[in-house]
């Protein structure tokens, strides 16, 4: 059911992506199929509950090793977060100088694109 | 706990749906932050506390972003009646990819067993064993990322630097004369 509901934000996403005109809400809109994914990624590392991945001073390994939710979705999507924050810089980078050139963010005034 | 999780993805795609529907690019870019800020709070409540913190940094960074590039700019959408045969489309096209996605989600294993149970030589349960005696680091996310997998962190550093290269190349102002 938890699955269900990440898809439905996902969907949301895609569906933000096919039907917006503006530039900057389609960026938007790739935002939150990202966060989507992400969500998608940490919940299946989830253990029933579980405990974050940090070994306290009293606890013994194997303890440690029992409780801890999965660590490597997590450290996948650090780095996922970061990488999406350079790609939405570049992205509103190019929508900035788009408006700029032509004095619109909607994508079905701007025709004069040329290879 | 899974009720308050659920609670959480339910408010966190509510505000999705407004961020996606609403004309206004000023009103969606706060409702933006609306989503991140959530799913920062989810992100605690599945025991990731690393996540939460680098989300809420990356997010409050997101947000001065699209301010700063909406601002003082035409942001109201005008209304023009949209083709019903073109929104029909993309709500059944979405409807279809939703279905199959729900297929894929019924052969998941069950919420809250991860997939590193199931076998007996996964990664993550090397990780979480033998972590601390070979990197020394008590935060496993930490040992993982700047050790185990460092090589990753490397390329998303190449990203980055690649990423802000071409931000950088795309918004300066003059280009440089050819000689």
């Amino acid at each position: 059911m938890i699955y269900s509901l990440c898809l439905l934000l996902i969907l949301v996403g895609f569906y933000g992506v096919v039907a917006s005109r503006q530039t900057v809400k389609i960026v938007i809109s790739l935002l939150i199929m990202q966060h989507g994914v992400h969500l998608l990624l940490l919940l299946i590392g989830y253990r029933e509950g579980g405990m974050p991945p940090i070994i306290d001073s009293g606890d013994t390994v194997t303890s440690f090793a029992g409780l801890a939710v999965d660590p490597l979705p997590q450290a996948l999507v650090l780095t996922s977060i970061v990488i999406g924050l350079g790609v939405l810089a570049l992205m509103v980078a190019l929508c900035v100088r788009l408006y700029e050139r032509y004095g619109t963010f909607d994508i079905t005034e701007i025709r004069r694109l040329r290879g | 706990m899974t009720e308050v999780l659920a609670l959480l993805i339910l408010l966190t795609v509510i505000a999705a749906i407004i961020t996606v529907v609403t004309p206004n690019l000023l009103y969606s870019v706060i409702s933006l932050g609306a989503v991140g800020f959530l799913l920062a709070i989810a992100f605690l409540f599945l025991a990731a506390p690393d996540i939460a913190i680098v989300q809420i940094g990356v997010e409050v960074i997101t947000l001065v972003i699209l301010i700063r590039a909406t601002l003082g700019r035409e942001t109201q959408m005008i209304k023009i009646s949209r083709a019903v045969v073109g929104v029909a489309f993309a709500v059944a096209f979405i409807a279809v990819i939703g279905l199959f996605g729900i297929q894929v989600f019924t052969e998941f294993p069950q919420f809250g067993s991860p997939v590193m149970e199931r076998f007996t030589d996964a990664p993550s349960a090397t990780y979480l064993q033998d972590g601390l005696a070979e990197t020394g680091a008590p935060n496993m996310v930490t040992a993982v990322l700047l050790d185990f997998r460092a090589w990753d962190t490397l390329g998303e550093a190449t990203v980055l630097f690649c990423a802000a290269l071409g931000t950088v190349a795309i918004l300066r102002r003059r280009a440089r004369r050819n000689d």
